[in-house]
């Protein structure tokens, strides 16, 4: 059997997988982190998404021997270590953009990329485009494009908090 | 004062304590369980619509890699059918046809995923790769793929001693009294209608692992499940034979339902089964390419309605025909909906005095259809809003004059319909009114001159609707069919320091109930929301209950709570009279505090709780130690929740693609208690009422094949397909619950639809159309633009 070496949330793991062990297996099944979620098998929903090396991943469509050497952080890896959660998550929840939460993860891990990319700020319609690979079936998305446009003003530090930063 | 500060009590926008665990992906959904030992299932299902099974193979099967067992229907022959829930009876008073919905296929498959065999083995990927190398010899058969189809002449029947396909032929109203109607009317006018076929599509695929204790003989089902204490009646009871005492049915977190998860399927009962079969735990997670062959669908329905108008355009009569499609097995609810969820709200808003439906259920060869989302009244709301719309151009009514003239008045309440139901409460003129104002309903002409200009056609449309939920009296769906009471228990529990921990039969996926109902008990008992657990979805800890669909939580659920909480405080003010050496007729409670009338001698909840528990100084000959209260709640009617939704689209000329531009909502839900969660269940309904108005369709091809089963093909709508929501509400209370709520979780998906196709039809007001079927996708709209039909 292959072996892959990766650093998961800044943990070092080394284990052994099929040749098509997909990356989003390794995760939930070798590495009990069940945040990251299945919710398609065509690569259309986005729960499945992490970062790999910095860049949003669909994990469901990556094998797991592709990231050999890799650094992938999981929606679990996103908060400080103290608890402190990232502004993403801060603005998810003060905005009520999630409901039963299975989206979730992917979401936030695609919106943290989204905004990381686009300093110079989204629109709601860029937000709304930049959205296409990830499906909510609860919020009809209008409180994710606002929590997402209250969380680029934080992490591009043009305010302090997300409190009232979408309007 | 013990009165929680900041407010958290009802009508306030609180963050959902819920929201935590799921943005750092700490949720426990069931595929996130693994049982020590577990193997894994992995279901073949039928590639064909409809065939005859002439031997299955297993041999080659059994000896892959790390396959534990392969059974087939041969093995089940001791187990029961799964069983359907509500007994519809047809017009002569005979029961519906109930064919038998084998757990694994008998004989014949139905459906393009009807399950075959099931492979267990070490590995999911073992199990897969098992499930390839059975061979199963099917005599593939025609099929009956539409409604047309099946009650044709000589049609292949789905069930062989069926041969009419017909499931029942059942009616309501009265059709003398609405003959003459029509036969006095000024104007008569003709709608005919398909009601798309969806798929409910909850982002987590179903789910379910089995386990048994050896030691004990005691089964769990762990299961994506909206409503566990129904899956253990009725797998326990009529699949299983399991005593419920020997059975606990775990739905812990569950990512979505929209009523697909209401049902006892096939998989809960064979990794039930064989979990105790193999003496370990089994898992199963749908792919979702199962979840669309294997989910229950949701609406599907022919129709032809007819309005009798009279020469002021009062509404003198309706008259309905109505196909709906149950698809090959008669699901868990699936009776209920073409009839009892769908022509008994029929009248709408409207005072139409004569009213006559007509319903034939059809088997087909397709998967089992059943509730989703609204489940019968969207298909009835968008019929009769529809109508309205079609009347009024007929006519030439104004469309707005034409709805005024015929809604209910607002002193008319309690306003007994022709078609059972008798609404409590509602105001339609002002929730009008109120979306019409937020809409710009008065500037629209000056907005579509200026879309024009841009080469765009636009469009307003509208839908003024009414719902029944709060599902429901037990008496009254126990004489029209229903299986099963639908009452609802709450357990309050007071721990001896003051927290809070409730037991609810109802189930969140998504509703954000932990936090509504830790509000309603911040509200009366005065204990901050932090302090409030709510737990459900493990029929080991909670007493019993029916759980989460047709908006009913808040208004049968959260009225449980009340009623025990209302005994707590009873309990409380005795015990607070010992304490207070008063007279109980003299103590009373407000938000936390027992309080002598008229003094200032107060006791908190909590020396109370601390009293019940630790009875040094206490009434024990007269009262029990504990604070610990249960109700079950057994709704007198149902809620009506009602609105006015208001729907703006633009079409490029050139593509015909639509584009939703805004869309307002006005709803009637009763009392809320969180603004914030109402809105986004709003918000979330409308999406999905905009989805199957404009973009999804489930297809099969001439031979039963499902075209449609994967989110390549099935389209949900995205960010970029839908336009900002405008959510407002105006209340009028429900009479005859202790809340004064009505529900919110299906109003948008009902309301929506009807308005986005209203809006659609007049974008295309110079195109000589006077209809356009959902979902109106771009090619339709193209062909009636560039005028190739």
């Amino acid at each position: 059997m292959p072996q892959v070496s990766l650093t998961v949330n800044g943990k070092q793991h080394t284990v052994e997988v099929e040749g098509r062990t997909l990356l989003v297996e390794l995760l939930r099944e070798k590495l009990r982190l069940t945040g990251t979620h299945v919710g398609c098998d065509t690569s259309q929903c986005g729960a499945c998404v992490v970062h790999v090396d910095g860049e949003s991943v669909k994990s469901c469509t990556t094998l797991a021997v592709m990231c050999e050497g890799s650094q992938v952080t999981t929606i679990e890896g996103l908060a400080k270590p103290d608890g402190t959660l990232h502004p993403m998550q801060e603005a998810f929840r003060e905005y009520h953009a999630l409901q039963c939460g299975f989206c979730t993860p992917g979401m936030v891990m695609s919106a943290v990329d989204l905004v990381a990319k686009n300093p110079q700020g989204l629109s709601e319609k860029e937000i709304r485009e930049g959205l296409e690979g990830n499906l909510c079936r609860c919020t009809g998305y209008h409180n994710i494009v606002k929590a997402i446009a209250a969380a680029q003003e934080v992490m591009h530090g043009r305010r302090e908090t997300v409190a009232a930063a979408a309007e | 004062m013990n009165v929680v500060t900041p407010f958290e009590g009802i009508g306030a926008s609180v963050k959902r304590k819920e929201d935590l665990r799921f943005l750092s992906g700490r949720g426990q959904y069931t595929d996130d369980i693994n049982r020590p030992g577990q193997a894994h299932a992995y279901i073949l299902r039928s590639p064909h619509a409809h065939a005859r099974i002439k031997g299955v193979d297993t041999a080659a099967a059994s000896a892959m890699p790390g396959v534990a067992a392969i059974y087939t229907s041969a093995d089940l022959a001791a187990i029961g059918g799964i069983p359907c829930g509500w007994q519809i009876h047809n017009k002569d008073g005979t029961p519906m046809a109930e064919p038998k919905h084998p757990v694994l296929a008998e004989g014949k498959v139905r459906h393009v995923g009807d399950p075959v065999a099931v492979v267990v083995a070490e590995t999911r990927q073992q199990a897969r790769d098992a499930a390839e190398a059975i061979h199963v010899d099917y005599e593939v058969l025609p099929a009956s793929v539409t409604m047309t189809q099946a009650q044709a002449p000589g049609a292949p029947a789905v069930h062989d001693d069926n041969p009419s396909n017909l499931c029942y032929d059942w009616h309501i109203g009265d059709k003398a009294m609405t003959d003459a109607a029509f036969a006095a009317a000024a104007h008569t006018v003709v709608f005919e209608t398909t009601n798309n076929r969806l798929v409910p599509n909850a982002m987590e695929p179903r789910a379910a692992i089995g386990d048994y204790d050896t030691t004990t003989g005691e089964h769990t089902l762990y299961t994506t499940s909206q409503n566990p204490h129904v899956i253990r009646l009725l797998m326990g009871a009529f699949v299983l034979q399991i005593p419920e005492s020997k059975l606990r049915v775990v739905a812990p977190d569950v990512g979505g339902g929209f009523g697909s998860k209401i049902y006892h399927y096939a998989e809960e009962a064979i990794v039930t089964w064989a979990a105790a079969k193999l003496g370990r735990p089994v898992k199963w997670t749908a792919d979702r390419s199962e979840s669309f062959m294997s989910d229950a669908h949701g609406r599907d329905h022919i129709s032809r309605a007819e309005l009798a108008l009279d020469a002021e355009g009062k509404f003198l009569g309706l008259r309905v025909h109505t196909q709906a499609n149950m698809g090959a097995y008669l699901s868990t609810f699936a009776p209920c909906v073409p009839t009892y969820l769908y022509a008994t709200l029929l009248a709408g808003v409207y005072s139409t005095p004569a009213i006559y439906a007509e319903v034939k259920a059809v088997f087909t060869n397709t998967v089992p259809v059943d509730a989703y989302r609204g489940a019968g009244r969207p298909e009835a709301t968008y019929l009769l809003e529809r109508l309205v719309d079609v009347a009024a151009k007929q006519t030439g009514f104004d469309k707005l004059e034409l709805r005024r003239r015929n809604f209910i008045p607002t002193d008319a309440f309690p306003y007994q319909t022709p078609v059972a139901l008798q609404y409590d409460s509602g105001d339609y003129f002002s929730t009008l009114e109120q979306a019409l104002e937020t809409a710009g309903w008065a500037t629209f002409e000056q907005r579509r001159a200026e879309a024009k200009a841009r080469g765009r056609l636009r469009g307003i449309g509208i839908s003024t609707y009414l719902e029944a939920c709060g599902i429901a009296p037990s008496a009254v769906v126990g004489s029209l069919g229903a299986r099963a009471g639908l009452y609802e228990v709450g357990t309050i529990r007071v721990h001896p320091t003051g927290s809070v921990t409730v037991l609810t039969g109802t189930h969140s996926h998504g509703q954000g109930h932990e936090t509504t109902f830790a509000q309603l008990i911040a509200d009366k008992l005065g204990v901050s929301i932090a302090n409030v657990d709510i737990v459900h979805g493990d029929t080991a800890k909670i007493p019993f209950g029916m759980g989460t669909y047709g908006s009913r939580s808040l208004a049968v659920g959260g009225s449980a709570m009340d009623k025990a909480m209302d005994k707590i405080i009873a309990k409380g003010k005795r015990i607070a009279a010992h304490l207070m050496e008063a007279s109980v007729e003299d103590v009373e409670f407000e938000r936390g505090t027992f309080r002598v009338a008229g003094t200032d001698k107060t006791k908190s909840l909590t020396d109370i709780s601390l009293a019940a528990y630790v009875p040094h100084n206490y009434p024990i000959d007269e009262i029990e130690p504990g604070l610990e209260e249960t109700a079950f709640y057994d709704p007198k009617n149902f809620t009506y929740p009602g609105g006015c939704h208001i729907a703006e689209v633009e079409i490029e000329i050139e593509t015909g693609i639509v584009s939703m531009v805004n869309f307002t909502a006005v709803d009637d839900v009763g009392r809320v208690i969180n603004p914030m969660i109402v809105e986004g269940q709003v918000q979330g309904g409308v999406a999905q009422g905009i989805g199957q108005a404009l973009l999804e369709g489930c297809v099969y091809d001439s031979h039963g094949q499902l075209i449609s089963a994967s989110m390549m093909d099935y389209t949900m709508p995205r960010a970029d397909d839908l336009a900002p929501v405008s959510v407002a509400t105006h209340t009028t209370l429900c009479t005859h619950n202790p809340l004064g709520v009505k529900g919110c979780g299906e109003v948008g998906a009902i309301g929506s639809p009807p308005a986005v196709i209203n809006a659609v039809v007049d974008a295309l007001r110079d195109y000589d159309i006077s209809h356009v079927e959902m979902p109106a996708t771009q090619e339709k709209i193209w062909s009636i633009i560039h005028g190739k039909r």
